[in-house]
């Protein structure tokens, strides 16, 4: 028997390569490449008046300086807006090089090319610009008032109106029992990849091409793109995404301006050039995520359960819309998680601000949805004295409700229908987990200890897999060896081994002979990239389809050698055989011969396949009509639309009233994302985006002040959490498989960071008692809530009081 | 992130580095573990004309420990200083205020003499230097002298020394008889700078009472200061002193400022709740040290 793949937690066979330090990321290619070095702007809001690059010229070494004034045709144009939607009503992007007017502190205005990156930060810092400074709008309230505009052109700083409902909100609203009404923020934090961005392009003037390496979630589309704003056919172009050492969404944005610069620099120089964003130009030219102003009105009846749901949001979009308003469409979709809520109305107003712009960072709008939706249920549950796990019950949406169609468009354009899901399932999971009854007894004991303990939970939903579409090539060789490409990237998830995982199992051959490469547009060129937790879902199917129509050629050639009907063979441990009749094989690689009929025996194998080695029928062409040389196959998987993940997060937080230092001392998840490829890989996403829904939650703020000035641009200042600050995470897994895909894959990629602040808000207010209405939150922010009189008090009713739980 | 471009010498003697010190003039720094000053000048906010790198100047890595106290030199690296039992016996503050000194990563390679020279309120050392109240050596071109750390802390990352002058080893006084130490900090995350913390050394008198209790901050003020709090606690026996109460006093006695990680309310709160936990500690180990 073949060694069983799919469902095990197989070891992720990238680490060996990557933990060693044989990786092959950005920086490591091309030591000779010239580097390229940028002049951003000091300044939040102003207009460039005069660039003089005069004292920088004598700089040893420097070869060459770029304005706005360099570009030309569609590099002079404005960058693209990658996600069009038709309520993005006033979309604005930037330049390549800044234009006229630079909107945030962090914008490139000149580009500087010289024979190494010393000299180029050299020369940069002595090009001498002359700023007109213009006043600043900074957070969404700031944008909101619109005292003044951070585009001329765009009135109120509004780029988007987005607004969906399923029912008359107002009316239902008047119709409720009760209801309430509050206002809260979600503050700004990023993506934060260990690597930066990092661009290489090589030109090759004899061929009239160019090759770019690029740290990008995206390669196929930045290849798109630098095709489309070099004005090359896109043949002469090609992008690789080597190793690249973590995106978190801040990659799926392209092409950045370094992506189109540093091409155009290489092809005009003639040498290859090479830039490597460094973190303080990460922190002010790459992307944020996550500020919001939420606005929330529910209605609900005696038990607690939701009538009627109105949610206002105010999402900070930075400077500028490249990707779109895809953040707080997810907002105010995914906002509403596994309940059950008959009339809802989400608006969005998506502002602009002088800030670095905002755009997916896993997750992607979902932990702001998720806080809305979390923090509201606490309200109900404390304003009608039940205990909070009990409210959350009432609204479930009940497994025989499925598929839920909400009547609602999600972020793909498409309707917004859960697939399945059990959520009182995983509900009861979570609270077993955590021992949610058991809590007042260690309250208690914590107490005696003179600590304050408190609990919180939050479930979420979370739309996975989104189309338009990804593609894979699987081929056998001669030599056994399996190749499987696939256009979508890594940044580390261990794609490598689930995508070998996965063809090993289709195809009957054992992982070590599985060779998976991804993001190469050499290899595979259609595809749409890594972001929205798709991996798996949509790579993964497509994989699975590519490598089952391998094992269809395959059995389809081994059935004429054999002289046996094809449904009677079997393959495993790459080996092709008569089920039942041991010694009537043939090797899988032998097939792979056979499938390519040769007039040339360059080596023993492919003697086999030669004209006079009789191994073919002279009744029929070499190659039959209709069917290919090889023993390959690539195929597509195109979900009709997205699948729905679902899971629940529940923290113990312990709080010293000395200090009020803030631990985490439990996490349980409760985590469902269909079928599971890799048990381990899914905890590992797990883990990881528990970490980063930790950070979000206690430690990371970009704290912008009134000017713009991004006071905290470092690691030493802009704190993640670290190994110390991340608890040991207890995790239960469901699995309701999604019926939209073969394979019953839901995604994971994003799923652990999304309930961490509503989880943790949750435990702290229900320790402190005060009312927690901002995250994150850091002690001595929680010192100032704690002692201020105007505090809203807080009280929860333990599971206990109302006797609810079993 | 790059540097601007410096020189750079390696003497290998102390003599010879105050040569190279002295002919480049005010623009040259001393480089030892380097992990302050190379992130400095890779943000370029220190450009100096020229590093003269001290890392192989023989003699200047050990540590020794005597009755009267403890001598650091100039290469000895935080980590060294804290699994030494020899210092940790004399001054028991020196381990555990290194202890939370950054990452082990830095601990290797920082020096316990550099985060001094460096000056930084936030740094342990110089708090322990300060409620130790200990002194550097100084060599320059034309000789040695003490300075005590009053005269050596002049502001925030500012030290007296000026010109051609190497910090050849920091001294650290013994723990005085019928004394006990304590060290604790708050930090955002394991490692970081405090947001504060405190170095405490209480002594009692023959009759097992609180004969004096003083407290040096870490974040709390421009640069290190020592406050004594025996006031509050003086002359009481250990188990019956009111450590909440020089808490309190301590909190009367600084002005911290706020930042972006903690607000001048909140350091002061961890003043008095570090300074009541730590004089706690110290005076239970200052009993077990007495007759
Ligand atoms: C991530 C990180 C976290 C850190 N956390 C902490 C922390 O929690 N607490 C803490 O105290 N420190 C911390 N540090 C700083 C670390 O302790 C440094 O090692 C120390 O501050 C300086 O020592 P150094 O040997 O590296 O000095 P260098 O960086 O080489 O020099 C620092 C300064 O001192 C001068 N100098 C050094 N040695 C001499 C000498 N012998 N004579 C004259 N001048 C000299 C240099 O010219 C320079 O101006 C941290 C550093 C990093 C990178």
């Amino acid at each position: 028997m073949t060694t069983k793949y799919f469902g095990e937690p197989v070891r992720r066979r990238e680490d060996a390569r990557l933990v060693v330090g044989k990786g092959r990321y950005l920086d490591d290619i091309g030591a000779d490449a010239y580097a390229a070095a940028f002049v951003r702007s000091p300044h939040a809001h102003a207009r460039v008046v005069d660039v003089d690059v005069g004292p920088a010229l004598d700089v040893e070494g420097l070869l060459a300086v770029y304005t706005y004034e360099d570009l030309t045709g569609p590099m002079a144009e404005p960058l693209p807006v990658l996600i069009p939607h038709p309520q993005l009503t006033h979309a604005r992007t930037g330049y390549p090089l800044v234009k006229d007017v630079t909107r945030h502190v962090g914008e490139p205005i000149v580009m500087v090319v010289a024979t190494d990156r010393y000299v180029a930060e050299d020369a940069a810092e002595k090009i001498a610009v002359t700023y007109e400074e213009l006043p600043v709008v900074v957070g969404v309230d700031a944008a909101e008032a619109a005292r003044v505009l951070v585009h001329d052109d765009v009135p109120g700083n509004i780029a988007a109106r987005h607004h969906q409902e399923t029912g008359d909100v107002e009316a239902a609203l008047a119709a409720s029992r009760h209801t309430l009404s509050f206002t809260q923020y979600v503050e700004r934090s990023a993506s934060m990849p260990m690597e930066g961005k990092g661009v290489h392009a090589r030109w090759d003037d004899a061929d009239s091409s160019l090759r770019v390496y690029s740290s990008t979630q995206a390669s196929t589309s930045v290849r798109a793109a630098i095709a489309a704003k070099l004005q090359l056919s896109l043949e002469k172009v090609e992008v690789i995404a080597p190793d690249v050492g973590g995106g978190f969404g801040v990659k799926i944005v392209h092409p950045w301006p370094e992506e189109l610069l540093v091409p155009m620099a290489a092809r005009l120089l003639g040498h290859p050039v090479k830039w490597v964003e460094d973190r303080r130009e990460h922190f002010v030219s790459s992307a944020h995520e996550r500020q919001q102003r939420q606005e929330i009105t529910v209605g609900y009846d005696d038990d607690g359960r939701i009538t009627a749901l109105d949610v206002l949001v105010w999402h900070d979009n930075g400077a500028y819309t490249p990707y779109g308003i895809i953040v707080p469409i997810n907002t105010a979709t995914q906002l509403l998680g596994p309940y059950d809520i008959p009339v809802y109305r989400a608006q969005v107003f998506s502002v602009y601000t002088n800030t670095v712009v905002v755009t997916p960072y896993r997750g992607a709008g979902r932990p702001q949805g998720c806080f809305a939706m979390e923090r509201t249920m606490d309200r109900i549950a404390q304003e009608r004295g039940l205990d909070r796990a009990e409210v959350r019950l009432r609204n479930l949406i009940q497994p025989d409700q499925f598929p839920y169609d909400w009547g609602l468009t999600f972020q793909d354009g498409r309707p917004l229908v859960y697939d399945s899901g059990n959520y009182p399932a995983m509900m009861a999971k979570l609270m077993a987990l955590v021992d949610w009854a058991g809590f007042p007894a260690r309250r208690a004991e914590a107490e005696a200890r003179g600590r304050l303990l408190g609990i919180g939970m939050a479930p979420y939903v979370e739309g996975t897999g989104p189309g338009p579409y990804e593609g894979a090539h699987v081929q056998v060789l001669g030599s056994g060896k399996v190749l499987v490409s696939t256009g979508l990237t890594s940044q580390g998830q261990g794609h490598e081994t689930v995508f070998a995982q996965l063809v090993a199992s289709e195809l009957g051959v054992p992982m070590e002979d599985v060779e998976v490469t991804t993001g190469d547009t050499r290899r595979f060129g259609y595809a749409v990239g890594t972001f929205a937790s798709r991996a798996a879902v949509v790579s993964g199917n497509a994989v699975a389809l590519a490598a089952r129509g391998v094992r269809e050629k395959a059995l389809r050639i081994a059935a004429d050698v054999l002289e046996v009907d094809a449904s009677d063979l079997e393959i495993a441990d790459g080996v092709v055989g008569v089920k039942g009749t041991p010694g009537a094989t043939i090797p899988l690689r032998t097939v792979a011969v056979l499938s390519n009929p040769l007039r040339y025996a360059f080596d023993e194998a492919a003697r086999q396949a030669t004209q006079f080695a009789g191994t073919s029928d002279d009744s029929k062409p070499p190659v039959s009509p209709g069917d290919a040389p090889g023993l390959e196959h690539t195929d597509y998987y195109s979900p009709i639309r997205s699948t729905f993940a679902s899971g629940a997060h529940a923290a113990v937080v312990e709080i010293d009233p000395a200090t009020w230092e803030i631990e985490v001392v439990q996490y349980a998840v409760v985590h469902d994302c269909g079928t599971v490829v890799n048990p381990m890989i899914v905890e590992g996403q797990v883990h990881g985006g528990v970490a980063q829904g930790v950070g979000g939650a206690l430690y990371e703020r970009m704290a912008y002040d009134r000017d713009g000035q991004l006071l905290n641009a470092s690691f030493m200042d802009f704190l993640m959490p670290y190994a110390s600050e991340v608890p040991p995470v207890d995790i239960d897994h469901q699995s309701t498989p999604s019926p939209l895909n073969a394979l019953g894959i839901k995604g994971a990629g994003e799923a652990g960071v999304i309930p961490g602040s509503a989880a943790i808000a949750s435990a702290i207010e229900d320790a402190v008692g005060r009312r927690i209405a901002a995250m994150p939150i850091s002690p001595s922010e929680l010192y100032d809530l704690v002692r201020s009189p105007s505090a809203e008090r807080v009280i929860n009713s333990s599971p206990h009081e109302t006797g609810a739980m079993a | 992130m790059k540097p601007a471009p410096f020189g750079y010498a390696d003497p290998t003697s102390v003599a010879e580095a105050l040569d190279v010190l002295a002919a480049e003039g005010d623009g040259a720094k001393v480089l030892a573990g380097g992990q302050s000053l190379i992130p400095l000048l890779s943000m370029r906010l220190a450009a100096p004309t020229a590093l003269v790198d001290i890392n192989r100047v023989a003699g200047l890595d050990r540590i020794s420990a005597s009755p009267d106290g403890v001598r650091v030199g100039a290469l000895v690296r935080h980590a060294h200083l804290l699994a030494s039992a020899e210092a940790a016996a004399v001054q028991p503050l020196l381990g555990r205020a290194t202890a939370n000194v950054a990452h082990p990563a830095i601990r290797n390679r920082g020096t316990t003499v550099g985060s001094i020279a460096h000056a930084d309120p936030s740094g342990e050392m110089t708090a322990v230097l300060a409620v130790t109240d200990g002194s550097v050596t100084v060599a320059r071109p034309d000789g040695s002298t003490t300075v005590g750390w009053r005269d050596l802390f002049v502001g925030p990352l500012e030290t007296s020394l000026h010109g051609a002058a190497v910090v050849v080893d920091a001294f650290f006084p013994a723990l005085a008889p019928r004394s006990g130490t304590a060290f604790a900090e708050i930090a955002r995350r394991k490692g970081d700078y405090a947001v504060c913390g405190a170095a405490v050394v209480v002594t009692l008198d023959e009759d097992r009472r609180v004969a004096a209790a003083r407290a040096a901050y870490l974040s709390v003020g421009a640069m290190p200061e020592v406050h004594d709090l025996t006031d509050a606690v003086g002359g009481k026996p250990v188990d019956s002193a009111d450590w909440t109460a020089a808490g309190e006093l301590a909190r009367t006695l600084v002005d911290p400022d706020g930042d972006l990680h903690a607000s001048a309310d909140y350091r002061r709160l961890l003043v008095g709740a570090l300074t009541a936990r730590t004089l706690a500690e110290a005076a239970a180990e200052a009993e077990r040290r007495t007759p």
